[in-house]
């Protein structure tokens, strides 16, 4: 799967060449190699324990990976970096359970998430105290939440949980957003609704999906990669790699 | 947008402004102004004693912060509060000055014992009352700082700093009660004659230590309140509820922790440094891990992450203990014993907030929350 | 058969004679005494040495006298020694029926007592006691007369007994070694001598001859020294590890409970302390019990509080566990408050029905008194400690690994809802393991009433110590909490001498603390996912 070239290493967002994670002897990533340019989506499917979600820790500074480059823009090295400077860089992320911060109000998990100066002084006395109604409103309105802003996250559905979180996700306004399972918990109405987003979020973000529902990878319509014990076992478009014999034998079944 | 932050909005801060206002008017005057005869004399002893239970109830605003907010139990407050202590029981040696019983000008009682010839470094400067004050803040906040600067960078957390935080004040006990460090070993300090020349024992002084203990109070109330309703504290509620989460957010969740940390531990210093005065002496017991973990369940009675529950549980504790240690000594560790077991068990929220859940209860969900209302709980 | 009789006799017969041919010449005695009688020190201390040379039992006497400061001196010269206030005797043991008009004492200053001690090193070479004649012995080397150098070459021509031969080869040693006459070559063989098995005494010796002697005896003198100085050292590495063992042993018994409880369950029992203090107090009832109906049984008290210790504290810890800890699953920061409160009611419980004072665990009779190991002695009591908690530990092990019991305790904290799927009841499953912990920490409190005072404040003291070496060591893990508990006590063994009890104790507990923030999962860490819950 080596076949970066260095026009590719420099234009890709995002690059990820031989890495390899083990766990007490377990191999969680085999020579991983995969790359997302600005702008692009990708799918990410495969079996439980093939390694998507430590890919994405790898690509958050969670999981330090043993061997291999994981390079931020052509550049950056993101194997030296912890998750805060990650995410700092503009690398998203939404989580497989939906993490909000369940005793604070929606619009406070908008507020904390917007992009902006980070440090404990500037959050004391700087712009986040002051965030601009029409901000907030703007992000929950794309995720349908406008009238829920007041409400504890706690007391949310899981599927407006996993709204709020997408939501939070745009109000980082990172460069590539890792989604993990963004429509578990979500009805047909609202997989096809996050579809749409995901679709337009794209337009201007590199955005990694992580999801088993198979219509709704089909929705996203980008090139799909199935991973298989660590490694790429097939990349293309949705139905090539559905086709594939080997996806199917681990995978999708017959 | 959070209207929480502007203090007329917000009833029991605003209360708790007042009550301490009223507190810190109306008992030195009645303590002053009325004759010993009179049926609403305050005696000198009781003001004192007030003085203390507001010493402890800043440690506990104190305390608060840290858990209540960020979710840091912190066993080892007790060793901020008995620093402060220190530094201001060494300015208050140091004005003794030939008044000791060994006369000596130069050194306190306890190092003319000890054969000493002169005084250590680390007494240098304590004669001036700035800078024992600055040190008060200092020396807590500095010890907080490195504390946390290694114990929040290697992310360790949960029971483990509490566990670590209790052994930093049990290996300060340790070192406390030894003659060479230099601060009295056993005996501590004590014997205080006056606090910027004024007698230390005397009513007026004393009403003047209680009126500063208030405005302490007042003081670290308002910086604490202006803290956690700011967006810092929605980032330190953040971390106490997901603290990964934060990070993934981009959040330094160790240079937030350590800020609140830091101050946190200096209002314990200040507290400690208002608290030696009106008791008449510090000594290493005050390090006693057991002493920490007993202002934990001040707050936890009050009501963590509520600021002023954690005051009022503060007093409200330290006042029954001064009634059941007077009058049933016997049964005051059992009465401790099962508040710490049925304030886990069945009041977690603590008084304040489970008193302003039931009224938020009541009220509309979707209106605005008074300021102080718990959030939540901490993991 | 008969030679072997005879020939003691014989050398008896000639020893006899040899003292009388030398008491015999009567004058000797009768001037080295006239010396004594005498207020100048010099004198005094050459009629010492005259009397050391002449060796008679008179002599002796005189020179014990003298060191018991019961010579005195009449005008005329002769010597009497006050027995007691009323009984006045001759240095020949003639009883004297008037004390003769002003007696002077016999005055003693260092120079004499030091001429006194090596005379009487001497005389006691010869006693038919081999326990005294060793005691001579190591007179002589003390004392280092050249004057007693034929005397002991005598002696140890005579002697049969092992021991006392070996003293003797070293006084004599030491003797030719500071001796200015010898040869060279004499005195570096002495050296050779005293350095087999050189302490302290030698050291002193070498490094005071060393000043005067020659070159060659000084080279010989250093290597000896380097040797010795080397063994030192290891012997006192060996005596302080044997002491970490033992502390180490004291903190395994008192964490081993809490491996279980918070290393396993990973609950935080604040009240463990209270546990070893609730084995403690029941050994102390036991032994009351004991003592009152049937004496004879005392010395097997301990063995009979050790069942009945785990069983009162393991049914604390059940009745802890079912009333209140359940109710804290997953709230570590909660259970360690309510446990704290726990733990001041039970100090205060055992506070009212006991007193605040300290109760009285005797030791059983094969636990008391010391071993000598190695030439380092330790008490029996903190052996038996360091095997009792080698004991625990190998039971629990296998308990936890070979039992159903504690296969069912692994099932549930590895994966509680596949154990529940089992059929595994895992609340009781729960209450048992607390249970079990806290019957450990009883167990313990069996041991450590042996030493340490059974207050009420018994259990506050170990507390923190127990959690610094259950996370020092891997929670999870008992091997962690072994290798932790013993590396934390002989370090501490090793900083005492360095910097002192306290100073070495807050040292560890700083060390600790930084430890624990480069690895916070302790020394022997589970990896895996399990650990991120």
């Amino acid at each position: 799967m080596n076949m970066a070239h260095s026009s590719e290493l420099t234009s890709s967002l995002l690059y990820l060449d031989g890495v390899s994670v083990s766990f007490d002897g377990f191999r969680a990533l085999n020579n991983l190699s995969l790359t997302i340019g600005a702008g692009e989506m990708r799918a990410i499917i495969g079996p439980n324990g093939a390694g998507k979600t430590t890919m994405m820790d790898v690509m958050t500074g969670k999981t330090k990976p043993d061997t291999g480059d994981v390079l931020y823009e052509g550049r950056i090295d993101l194997t030296k970096l912890d998750e805060a400077a990650i995410a700092e860089l503009g690398i998203g992320r939404k989580f497989q359970k939906p993490t909000v911060f369940e005793s604070q109000s929606v619009e406070d998990n908008i507020v904390l998430s917007l992009r902006g100066a980070r440090g404990p002084f500037s959050s004391l006395w700087g712009w986040r105290n002051r965030v601009p109604q029409h901000d907030i409103e703007k992000i929950l309105e794309t995720v349908g939440l406008a009238d829920h802003r007041k409400r504890m996250a706690a007391d949310l559905s899981h599927g407006q949980k996993q709204w709020l979180e997408i939501g939070m996700l745009l109000a980082q306004d990172p460069k590539v957003l890792l989604v993990d399972e963004p429509v578990a918990g979500m009805t047909d109405h609202e997989t096809e609704q996050t579809a749409l987003l995901l679709r337009d979020i794209a337009k201007d973000h590199a955005v990694i999906v992580v999801e088993h529902d198979m219509s709704f990878v089909r929705a996203l319509a980008c090139r799909v990669i199935c991973l298989h014990e660590g490694s790429v076992l097939a990349e293309g478009h949705i139905d090539a790699v559905s086709k594939d014999d080997r996806v199917i034998e681990v995978y999708l079944g017959r | 947008m959070s209207r929480a932050l502007y203090l007329r909005h917000d009833r029991l801060g605003l209360g708790f402004l007042l009550v301490l206002c009223a507190l810190g008017v109306l008992v030195p005057v009645l303590n002053l102004a009325l004759p010993v005869s009179s049926a609403w004399h305050v005696p000198t002893y009781a003001m004192s004693l007030m003085g203390k239970y507001v010493c402890y109830a800043l440690l506990a605003v104190a305390l608060d912060l840290v858990w209540g907010f960020c979710g840091i139990l912190s066993l080892g407050h007790g060793a901020f509060f008995a620093i402060g202590g220190y530094a201001m029981g060494m300015y208050l040696m140091r004005q003794i000055g030939t008044r000791g019983v060994y006369g000596n000008p130069q050194l306190p009682d306890f190092m003319v014992f000890l054969n000493w010839k002169e005084l250590p470094l680390t007494w240098f400067g304590f004669s001036s009352f700035g800078y024992a004050m600055l040190m008060v803040i200092l020396v807590p906040g500095l010890l907080a700082f490195v504390f946390g600067w290694f114990a929040f960078r290697s992310r360790v957390t949960g029971v483990y700093l509490s566990i670590i935080t209790q052994a930093m004040t049990y290996a300060m006990m340790l070192a406390f009660f030894r003659n060479d460090m230099g601060f009295g070993g056993n005996n501590g300090l004590t014997d205080f004659k006056d606090i910027l020349g004024f007698n230390i024992q005397s009513q007026g002084t004393r009403a003047c230590l209680f009126i500063a203990s208030i405005i302490a109070l007042a003081g670290c109330y308002l910086l604490a309140r202006f803290m956690v309703h700011s967006a810092y504290g929605k980032v330190l509620i953040a971390i106490r509820d997901a603290e990964s989460r934060s990070r993934f957010l981009g959040y330094r969740v160790e240079h937030f922790k350590l800020l609140a940390f830091t101050v946190s531990a200096s209002m314990a210093g200040l507290a400690g440094a208002l608290y030696v005065p009106q008791i008449g002496i510090i000594n290493p017991s005050e390090f006693a891990p057991g002493n920490s973990i007993e202002a934990v369940i001040w707050v936890a009675v009050g009501g963590r992450g509520t600021l002023v529950g954690a005051a009022l549980g503060a007093v409200l504790v330290n006042f029954s203990k001064t009634w059941l240690t007077g009058a049933m000594p016997e049964v005051w560790l059992f009465a401790l014993g099962a508040l710490f077991i049925v304030v886990t068990l069945f009041l977690p929220k603590g008084l304040v907030g489970t008193a302003s859940h039931y009224l938020k209860q009541r009220r509309d969900r979707h209106n605005v929350l008074p300021a102080g209302h718990p959030i939540g709980e901490a993991r | 058969m008969t030679s072997r009789i005879l020939l003691p006799i014989v050398a008896m017969l000639a020893l006899l004679a040899s003292a009388i041919g030398m008491g015999a010449s009567a004058a000797p005695t009768d001037e080295a005494f006239a010396k004594l009688a005498s207020d100048q020190f010099a004198q005094i201390e050459q009629g010492i040495v005259e009397l050391s040379a002449i060796g008679t039992p008179e002599a002796a006497t005189v020179l014990e006298a003298l060191s018991e400061t019961k010579l005195f001196y009449a005008p005329d010269k002769s010597l009497v020694i006050k027995k007691s206030e009323s009984q006045l005797v001759s240095p020949s043991g003639m009883v004297l029926s008037a004390a003769p008009a002003g007696l002077k004492q016999v005055r003693i200053n260092n120079r004499v007592r030091r001429a006194l001690e090596s005379a009487l090193g001497s005389l006691t070479l010869i006693s038919p006691d081999p326990a005294k004649r060793k005691a001579a012995a190591e007179a002589v080397f003390k004392a280092r007369d050249p004057l007693a150098l034929p005397l002991i070459t005598q002696a140890l021509s005579r002697e049969s007994d092992a021991g006392v031969k070996e003293a003797m080869v070293r006084a004599r040693a030491a003797i030719v070694l500071a001796s200015s006459d010898a040869a060279d070559l004499e005195r570096i063989n002495a050296i050779d001598v005293l350095a087999e098995k050189g302490d302290q005494d030698v050291l002193a010796l070498f490094s005071t001859v060393k000043t005067t002697a020659p070159a060659s005896v000084k080279q010989a003198i250093d290597t000896a020294i380097n040797t010795i100085e080397r063994r030192l050292a290891l012997l006192s590495s060996v005596q302080n590890a044997l002491y970490g063992l033992s502390l180490g042993s004291v903190l395994l018994l008192a964490a081993i409970g809490l491996a279980i409880t918070f290393g396993v369950m990973g609950i935080i029992n604040m009240a463990h302390g209270e546990m070893v203090m609730i084995g403690a107090y029941t050994t102390f009832m036991v032994q009351e019990v004991v003592r009152a109906r049937y004496p004879a049984l005392f010395d097997w008290s301990l063995l009979i509080a050790l069942p009945l210790a785990f069983l009162t504290a393991g049914a604390v810890g059940l009745v802890l566990e079912r009333s209140i800890i359940r109710f804290l699953y997953g709230r570590p920061l909660e259970t360690l408050l309510a446990t704290w409160g726990v733990s001041l009611m039970l100090q205060q419980a055992v506070r009212s029905i006991f007193g605040p004072t300290n109760r009285e665990v005797g030791a059983p009779a094969f636990m008391s008194g010391s071993v000598d190991l190695f030439g380092l002695t330790i008490t029996s009591g903190r052996l038996w400690i360091i095997v009792f908690s080698l004991v625990v530990f190998v039971v629990l092990s296998l308990v936890l690994r070979a039992t159903s019991f504690g296969l069912k305790m692994r099932a549930v904290t590895q994966n509680r809802r596949m154990a529940a799927s089992m059929g595994i009841r895992t609340p009781w499953i729960d209450s048992l393991t607390f249970a079990l912990g806290s019957g450990i920490a009883g167990i313990a409190g069996v041991a450590l009433s042996q030493i340490d005072n059974v207050s009420p404040n018994l259990g506050q003291g170990y507390i923190i110590d127990s959690f610094m070496v259950v996370v020092f060591g891997g929670v999870g893990n008992l091997w962690g909490t072994l290798v932790a508990a013993l590396t934390l006590g002989v370090a501490n063994k090793f900083l005492e001498p360095l910097a002192g009890a306290v100073l070495g104790k807050i040292v560890v507990l700083v060390f600790i603390i930084l430890f624990i923030q480069k690895r916070p999962r302790g020394l022997f860490a589970l990896k895996g996912r399990a650990v991120e819950a």
